[in-house]
């Protein structure tokens, strides 16, 4: 997609398709071609891996979306018929449902390296921006695909989630009715719903094709953050990188089966098995695993305006990343103090998830004992507090300051060159002249 | 909610942990153990669930035809009276893993097991020639019968209580198996203190909070809730054609592993499904990685 082209016709065919629409060399310079770093490590996989998840829930849900009825009264039943009465239904619905979870399993570590090595830095800002916009665009996804179901859970998500809005001050009613298409959530809010969770995928499938464009103008950024310098350090993509993402596919496919055959339901919620009724509120409202976090820093702050805003601020600071760090070395390889900022940082957003999954008033630490017999002391609540503000200072005080006054490593001159200081210098490279041979 | 509700949950995350980051999630696992350990809330409490066998359970595990038929009895003689189960029709009971499924009928429709079962049970239909509402004894296609015509007629000779239909119950309750066991098989007589209303029953496994029906020690408010459902398996309440003897925890046994089947019939299949596809991952990650191997052997990285 960008530099140089290596890619010569070979047959008939494919030369006069060259000169009208060059989309076999396209494909060759992008995924066979293209220059990557040698040094990319298994955390890098995770971009294969996503595309692999991207793929399989646009399959399933297709075939899904054929036996779905999308109406109030229908679609908890036309879910169970497809998991009873469609051929093999219960395998592509277990696929579905487990496959949202695997996916942000996957873009969680995927994000997490990209903070971690620094990937977000100049100049891939615009690969990192549409980064978060994928991510975007997957939580409403996945919350509009949570409701389908219309199970309790669903039912009382969608109704707590849109409710959210209502706190925008004047026209926050206005938005939730809009969102709702009625005063309350019902079959007008499933039937949008359905429409918009078959829609954004495949915006998501769009965004992806810039995400990799903006990928391959630059290069992969590599584990020691340096800059490509020279041939030696890249190897062609194929069958290098194609050979490692797919065994490390073939891996995340173990996990991925395990859940599907083995505990189909681990991840959700038995109360969305109970078909919704507007009615009955259940004793306790929870997200799925992947909104914890975020679920937890709303309910962290007691006043629902600022709730929501600390919320959708925690999303927002991804975007702003690129420009809160200020530090000229890339990777945390070469910055220890930050290391240890980023590992807190991952455990934080850990507990801050598990304060998600608590009730608002369950004690954490206990300091005493209620006359009922009740346990007093901090609950989740109070505990989570100063979690959501650390999750703040990382990106508003940590990245942009400790840049400016840290002392760090010094990074190798090329990519090559910690590989060779190792001492096991044999044959640098096989691979370009490897790669040229077969053409 | 109760411990038994909780715990499922810390051990979710924890796993998510371990999975994204191993490091951390050590710490996390130690800081989620300290943090969960006092995490009560007494009043809301209920017993820990029963621990029971089941031939289901685990990787490899089966539904035990006969246990699935004597449940069905158990169902159909007992349950079924206040019970609905509208997710499934007479031709489920004799389909593959099913009851009464019989290799000789691959399709359930021609098992005469499921037509015999079905013709004993009349079910609501139209005339054809008047219009008129009239019953027709079912065929295997017929979903099972409810027992009541609408929901507020249940509600009317239940106290008000709507008995929940059983299709999926197994998968609807925090606790599967073995809380509808539990559940069944763990009515004891309420506590001295214990305000039980007409109609209502004590059971110390199903989630509630009774602190205002109590009125003993405010640290004591015992575990469990008041169910608008009596304890209905006696001893020998359904006679077993192949003399099993129907004890209560017999009869509970077989009932609960009936309705695991029919809320999730599939189970066996997909876990034999999943173990050939483990084998086949296994044996193409190993392929893969030593291609992996072979072809990065001359790159030094």
């Amino acid at each position: 997609m960008s530099g140089h082209s290596n890619y010569v016709p070979k047959t008939a065919i494919e030369r006069w398709l060259d000169v009208r629409l060059p989309i076999v060399r396209l494909a060759y310079d992008s995924a066979i071609d293209y220059p990557t770093p040698k040094n990319l490590n298994y955390w890098w996989t995770f971009g294969g891996i996503l595309a692999f998840c991207l793929v399989t829930q646009i399959l399933t849900g297709v075939v899904l979306a054929m036996h779905y009825v999308p109406n109030a009264d229908l679609a908890f039943n036309s879910v169970e018929h497809i998991m009873r009465d469609v051929n093999y239904g219960w395998l592509i619905r277990y696929i579905h449902a487990n496959g949202a979870s695997m996916f942000f399993l996957a873009v969680y570590i995927h994000i997490a390296r990209g903070l971690y090595y620094g990937s977000y830095k100049a100049p891939r800002e615009v690969l990192w921006l549409l980064g978060c916009v994928i991510y975007l665009l997957m939580m409403a996804t996945a919350f509009m695909g949570y409701v389908l179901p219309w199970g309790q859970m669903s039912y009382y998500g969608a109704v707590v989630i849109t409710s959210l809005f209502g706190a925008i001050p004047y026209v926050g009613n206005a938005i939730t009715t809009w969102l709702w298409g009625g005063f309350a959530v019902g079959n007008d809010t499933l039937n949008r719903f359905f429409s918009l969770h078959y829609l954004l995928p495949f915006m998501i499938a769009g965004v992806v094709g810039l995400h990799v464009w903006a990928l391959h103008v630059p290069g992969n950024n590599n584990p020691t953050g340096v800059n490509v310098k020279s041939k030696a350090d890249t190897v062609p993509f194929h069958p290098y990188y194609t050979v490692k993402d797919g065994f490390a596919i073939i891996v995340f496919m173990i996990l991925f089966a395990y859940f599907v055959f083995y505990a189909p339901n681990a991840l959700a919620h038995s109360e969305n098995y109970i078909p919704a009724n507007p009615l009955a509120t259940p004793a306790k409202i929870v997200p799925e695993w992947y909104f914890l976090p975020f679920y937890a820093m709303l309910r962290a702050v007691p006043n629902k305006l600022l709730g929501v805003l600390t919320m959708f601020g925690a999303i927002a600071l991804l975007f702003a990343v690129p420009w809160l760090d200020t530090s000229k070395v890339r990777s945390l390889r070469y910055r220890p103090a930050m290391r240890w900022f980023f590992f807190a940082f991952i455990l934080v957003t850990l507990t801050l998830g598990w304060c998600g999954s608590k009730e608002p008033n369950d004690v954490v630490i206990r300091l005493g004992t209620a006359p009922n017999g009740d346990p007093t002391g901090i609950n989740v609540t109070l505990f989570s507090q100063p979690l959501a503000v650390f999750y703040y200072a990382y990106f508003l005080v940590v990245l942009p300051l400790l840049g400016l006054t840290e002392k760090t490593l010094t990074p190798p001159e090329t990519i090559s060159t910690p590989v060779l200081s190792r001492g096991s210098v044999a044959m640098p490279v096989g691979a370009p002249a490897q790669a040229e041979k077969r053409g | 909610m109760s411990i038994a509700y909780k715990a499922p949950q810390k051990a979710q995350v924890a796993g998510l942990g371990s999975m994204f980051r191993v490091k951390t999630a050590a710490v996390v696992a130690a800081v989620a153990a300290l943090a969960l350990g006092p995490a009560v809330a007494s009043a809301t409490e209920t017993l820990p669930l029963k621990d029971v066998h089941w031939s289901f359970e685990g990787p490899f595990g089966k539904f035990d035809q006969a246990s699935l038929q004597r449940g069905y009895k158990v169902y159909a003689e007992i349950c079924s009276a206040c019970h609905s189960m509208n997710l499934l029709s007479y031709r489920n009971l004799a389909q593959k893993d099913g009851p009464f499924y019989n290799p000789k009928y691959p399709n359930p429709n021609d098992s005469p097991y499921a037509k015999a079962i079905a013709a004993d049970i009349k079910v609501p239909d139209i005339d054809p020639d008047t219009g008129d509402p009239t019953t027709r004894p079912a065929i295997p296609a017929d979903h099972f019968k409810n027992p009541w015509a609408n929901e507020a007629a249940a509600r009317a000779s239940n106290g008000g209580a709507l008995p929940p239909d059983l299709s999926v119950i197994t998968k609807a309750r925090e606790g599967g198996p073995a809380y509808v066991y539990s559940l069944i098989t763990g009515y004891i007589d309420p506590p001295p203190g214990l305000t039980v209303p007409d109609g209502k029953y004590y059971n110390p496994y199903f989630p509630g909070n009774l602190a205002s029906a109590w009125s003993g020690p405010i640290n004591k408010v015992p575990p469990g809730g008041l169910i608008g459902m009596p304890f209905q398996l006696y001893p020998d309440r359904v006679t077993f054609d192949d003399g099993t003897k129907a004890t209560t925890e017999q009869e509970a046994h077989d009932v609960v592993a009936f309705l695991t089947w029919a809320s999730d019939p599939k189970q066996t299949e997909r876990k034999q499904m999943g173990f050939a596809v483990m084998i086949y991952l296994l044996i193409f990650a190993v392929l893969v990685y030593l291609s992996y191997r072979r072809i990065w052997r001359n790159i030094d990285h």
